[in-house]
């Protein structure tokens, strides 16, 4: 009767192995392979950011310079919206109708259950009427984010501003994701890590509509944001303010130091625009504007703008004279309204000849330098021109010039001090003669400089030889305070500090000498400013340069005045900087004519003709 | 004679209860969990699945008695009339039913609804049992192949035109029932053969498949006579007609499918074979290349009805099991998402109430079809492997269960259920793991739903009351 009996094995063994199979596959997917835990817990919880308040930035005086303003992020998330009042949304955010639905369609294409931000930092302003009426809004709802406020509206060149992240931003950097804000300019961008603060976060356990279901494990993983850290800078916002003023329609740069710290009091970028422009919702469409301004107010001039330094260079060339002995205080040379050798000829002004080496920075003679710089590079001593110029250029770059001095503002530019290899590909290998670069001797040539580098070598010449680098943070929160480290080294020129007493002294009667000097009309009674001009021919009209500190014995400011196509350094840069000295030292002007004189001088409507 | 041994208590067969009683409360446990949050859980609201399911578990204990209360005898005597009912009641649910997630399968009275598809498995049993156990049954005539299939497959086209594909899908596992009562190999043989050239078919061109039929019709030529010599003639035979065909279409025909030329070159090589195998009277190969055509014809209609017959999403989900396709939020969001679920719950679980995937509904229809990922999530490794071999457990008992029977009726009933449970234990779980594809059928005793309950209650319970008798003769 049962002859296929046997088959009951057939079908017990089709059961067990079929279980068999599963079970063995179930210790794969369980047991072996992690990647699915991972996966799952991608899968249902969502990091939600908590952004923290930017840090404060105040001036040397704890006056304020930036502080935050809440502002709103309007979210959407699509497949919760219900029909809305259109014209009601496009008056209260000042939209047009085809905006809105342009917003609208790019939610969606974005994702229906997740929120994407429908229109972002939303003023306080607009908030206001916008938050009684959301509750009618189904689908919309605002997160709290902060715009920076500029209470004194200077120095935007300094202070910078902060932008939305990239793509590039993101993947380089782990912390940043899509919508969050960073540094781009200014301290800005040199302190981001201080003022950012620390984002937190909140775990939510999502469905898969991306439904919010809870707090992951009751928030216990949850961080809370922290306030980014203030921080005080050395500006000093009246001298700031002042010093703006005194720039109005030119352009141009100011650098003021304390030759003591190095901390920058004051730094003119000019032209200059208001940071409020750059701040939320019209950032972009003002950010185009000024990039296409002709004038350039986006350019950092002080740290960007590389100029020649005109005969304020006099001033190094005689300390290297000094130091290598080619020249000593009572070396003259003579000038015949200028330097001649063979068919070459430099001008000069008039003054009287036969100048010893401080007269000649007191009236600025060329051909003083001339004969200086031509025995330094053609002196046996060295052997070959190459020496001597290599010998010269030493000295050069330990005044820090032709390198980034190191200031903790972003983009600060090298300058540049040209090598003997340049020499060799212009005119040939050892073809180069002393007579060819004769116009470095008056700083003019292939040199060129930062005004913060100009600034800098005023303090390193009433430092008597050494400069710590310009900066322009004065205090941290205690945790950054390492940053400040290599701001507070003493870095030493090569110039032994006895040779700095001539050329202070010359500086001095260049802006004090009874018998005449190069800017006089700098010279305030009692405040012993020394001073150095400079007029650098260029393709346009010369610029005005001038350099200075005050006062003579114990320096408290040290500056340089940089006006494009301001004509001769008196002209201009050495009232502007005595009118600066004076406020800095006394807090009062004596000379309201030059004061007036200064502020309606219009160099950009005259270059427009 | 039935009467002899009245207590009926003493002669069920408690081990099996105890697996049924076991596997329904972990089941419970698991819905409980699948559905559970944290703002409502009152434990007996009708509101809620769990409430529900436990209303039909109290329900099942009325279907039970009734089972058990019935006298052997009646299911014998009423096999074919509740077959007879149930087949119109498929077909009244064809016209008075409603559509719930595309199949209308349902009648809807009140708040409950109502799957006759789940009570068309035990109607069929009864009517195979009673058909298979019939005196002059003689498995290897024609006759009963086609009486067993007509039985089997009337309530099967009948849930297939209520668009359940899935509930369809089960009766196929009565060839297994029908294999124990001497169903001739061969043809579990050519049900074999026939899905591994449905899935060759779906994994490769036609060309290749052709290619491949040759090659294994010339391995068992030679398994089949021995003879080196003839293989080596027969394939250099095909291999050159092969070559000359596809040399041809390629420079004459380049736009033409490689399949036609292959066609013709397999045919002529054939005519000569058979010009050799009747000279040499090889009567075995006729036999050969009969099944050689057969699978080429079969071939070419799993490809015509995949195409042309079936839907986008049926398409998808096979293709995305075979691994052609490859998109984890379409076809195979599910598979995907229960994958993860199970996978998270590592070796020993999360533990219970603490799974993510499944609470927040990653998973779809977690309560009902997908139920184990919530074992594995929350149970872990040990927890899938337990549930699984109390299934093999269950399994095998019924598979004793039935060998012990006098009479033929009781054991084909037993074998019915067993693989009934089989069926849905392996497509249910497989999917879930993605070894399986995607086709909606509860997990026996575990999943959420009234219908699937009984369904299976009256199964288990109408075998067991038949094996009370088993020393009778029942039919």
């Amino acid at each position: 009767m049962n002859q296929y009996i046997n088959r009951k094995y057939v079908i017990v063994g089709i059961f067990s192995l079929v279980v068999l199979i599963f079970i063995s596959r179930l210790f794969y997917l369980q047991v072996i392979d992690q990647s699915s835990k991972l996966l799952a817990s991608n899968n249902v919880l969502r990091h939600v950011s908590k952004y923290p308040a930017r840090g404060l930035v105040f001036d040397r005086n704890q006056k304020l310079l930036v502080y935050n303003e809440a502002a709103y992020d309007l979210m959407i998330i699509p497949n919760q919206l219900s029909e809305f009042d259109t014209l009601e949304m496009c008056e209260m955010l000042n939209l047009t109708k085809e905006q809105v639905i342009q917003r609208l369609s790019k939610a969606k294409a974005y994702s229906y259950y997740k929120p994407s931000i429908f229109e972002k930092l939303i003023s306080a302003r607009t908030y206001a009427p916008l938050q009684e009426k959301l509750y009618m809004y189904k689908g919309f709802f605002t997160q709290t984010r902060t715009l920076r406020r500029y209470p004194q509206k200077i120095a935007a060149n300094v202070l910078g501003y902060v932008s939305e992240v990239d793509g590039k931003i993101t993947k380089e950097k782990g912390y940043y994701k899509l919508g969050d804000y960073i540094g781009a300019k200014g301290v800005e961008k040199s302190y981001e890590k201080v003022l950012r603060g620390k984002k937190g976060v909140e775990i939510f356990m999502v469905d898969v509509h991306n439904r919010i279901k809870g707090r992951y494990k009751n928030g216990k993983y949850d961080t809370a944001a922290i306030h980014g850290g203030n921080i005080t800078l050395t500006i000093d916002a009246e001298l700031q303010i002042y010093a703006e003023n005194l720039m109005q329609n030119k352009i141009g740069s100011i650098v003021a130091i304390e030759p003591s710290t190095g901390e920058i009091l004051a730094l003119v970028s000019s032209p200059s625009y208001n940071p409020e422009l750059l701040v939320g919702r019209v950032r972009s469409k003002n950010y185009l504007e000024l990039q296409k301004d002709t004038l350039k107010p986006l350019f950092d001039r002080p740290l960007m703008a590389r100029y020649p330094p005109g005969s304020t260079f006099k001033t190094v060339n005689a300390l290297i004279g000094l130091q290598e002995e080619i020249v000593h205080t009572w070396t003259r040379f003579p000038c015949v309204h200028g330097y001649v050798s063979g068919r070459f000829r430099m001008g000069c002004h008039p003054h009287k000849s036969n100048l010893d080496l401080i007269k000649s920075i007191q009236n600025s003679c060329n051909s003083y330098y001339a004969h200086l710089f031509r025995n330094l590079l053609d002196h046996p001593k060295y052997g070959s021109f190459e020496n001597g110029f290599e010998t010269w250029r030493k000295h050069v770059l330990s005044f820090g010039f032709g390198k980034r001095l190191g200031v903790d503002l972003p983009n600060e530019k090298q300058g540049y001090i040209p090598t003997i290899n340049r020499y060799n590909r212009i005119y040939g290998e050892g073809r180069i003669k002393s007579l060819n670069i004769v116009s470095m001797a008056i700083g003019q040539g292939e040199l060129l400089m930062t005004p913060v580098q100009m600034a800098n070598m005023a303090a390193t010449i009433c430092n008597k030889g050494y400069y710590f680098t310009p900066h322009i943070i004065k205090e941290l929160p205690q945790a950054f305070n390492d940053l400040k480290m290599p701001l507070t080294v003493k870095r030493y020129s090569d110039i032994d500090s006895v040779h700095f007493n001539p050329v202070i002294e010359g500086m001095y009667l260049a802006v004090n000498g009874l018998d005449g000097g190069t800017a006089r009309n700098a010279a305030v009674k009692g405040l012993d400013i020394c001073g150095k001009t400079g007029t650098a021919q260029n393709p346009g009209k010369d610029h005005s340069i001038f350099i200075a500190f005050a006062p003579k014995n114990t320096p408290k400011i040290a500056i340089a005045v940089y006006v494009e196509n301001g004509g001769y350094g008196a002209t201009w840069a050495a009232p502007i900087a005595s009118l600066l000295i004076e406020k800095h030292l006394s807090d009062t002007i004596t000379r309201k004519y030059l004061e007036n004189h200064v502020l309606k001088g219009d160099l950009i409507h005259v270059i427009k003709k | 004679m039935s009467l002899k041994n009245n207590n009926i208590w003493s002669d069920i067969d408690w081990p099996t209860i105890g697996i049924y009683f076991l596997l329904v409360a972990l089941g419970w446990f698991n819905i409980y969990s699948a559905v559970y949050n944290e703002d409502q859980h009152e434990v007996f609201s009708f509101a809620s699945r769990y409430g529900r399911q436990l209303i039909w578990i109290g329900a099942s204990f009325v279907i039970i008695l009734i089972t058990l209360i019935l006298d052997s005898k009646f299911y014998s005597a009423f096999s074919f009339p509740i077959y007879s009912v149930v087949i119109l009641l498929l077909l009244a649910v064809l016209i008075f039913g409603v559509r719930v997630n595309g199949a209308k399968s349902w009648f809807v009275i009140g708040a409950i609804r109502i799957q006759p598809a789940e009570f068309a498995k035990f109607a069929t049993s009864l009517a195979l049992a009673k058909y298979l156990s019939q005196y002059n049954f003689k498995p290897e005539k024609i006759k009963f192949f086609l009486g067993f299939c007509l039985i089997t497959f009337l309530p099967a086209v009948l849930i297939l035109m209520q668009n359940d594909t899935g509930s369809a899908l089960v009766f196929i596992i009565f060839f297994l029932v029908f294999f124990r009562e001497g169903m001739p190999s061969v043809y579990l043989l050519v049900g074999f053969l026939a899905v591994t050239l449905f899935i060759l078919s779906l994994l490769y061109e036609i060309p290749v498949v052709i290619i491949v039929l040759e090659f294994f019709g010339l391995l068992s030529f030679y398994l089949l006579r021995r003879e080196l010599k003839w293989t080596f003639n027969a394939a250099i035979v095909i291999v050159v007609l092969n070559v000359i065909a596809w040399q041809i279409s390629v420079r004459l025909f380049p736009e033409l499918s490689l399949t036609y030329p292959l066609l013709v070159s397999l045919a002529l090589s054939v005519l000569w074979y058979l010009t050799k195998i009747y000279k040499h009277k090889l009567k075995e190969s006729y036999l050969l290349i009969t099944i050689l055509f057969a699978s080429l014809m079969f071939t070419y209609s799993v490809d015509y009805v995949f195409n042309n017959v079936l839907d986008d999403h049926q398409q998808r989900r096979i293709n995305h099991l075979l691994g052609i396709e490859s998109d984890p939020y379409g076809a195979g969001y599910n598979v995907n998402q229960s994958k993860i679920a199970i996978g998270s719950g590592g070796a020993y679980g999360k533990g219970y109430l603490q799974g993510t995937q499944t609470k927040f509904k990653f998973v779809p229809e977690q309560s009902t079809d997908f139920i184990f990922c919530t074992v594995g999530e929350e149970w872990g490794f040990v927890g899938t492997s337990v549930v699984l071999l109390l299934f093999l457990l269950l399994m095998i008992r019924l598979v004793f269960l039935a060998e012990r029977q006098k009479s033929v009726y009781s054991r084909v009933f037993g074998y019915a259920v067993t693989c009934i449970i089989f069926f849905h234990v392996a497509i249910n779980v497989g999917m879930t793991i993605g070894l399986a594809p995607v086709i909606g059928i509860p997990l026996p005793f575990f999943s959420y739903g009234g219908s699937s309950l009984w369904g299976f209650t009256f199964l288990l319970f109408i075998f067991l009351k038949l094996d009370t008798n088993r020393n009778e003769l029942v039919n």
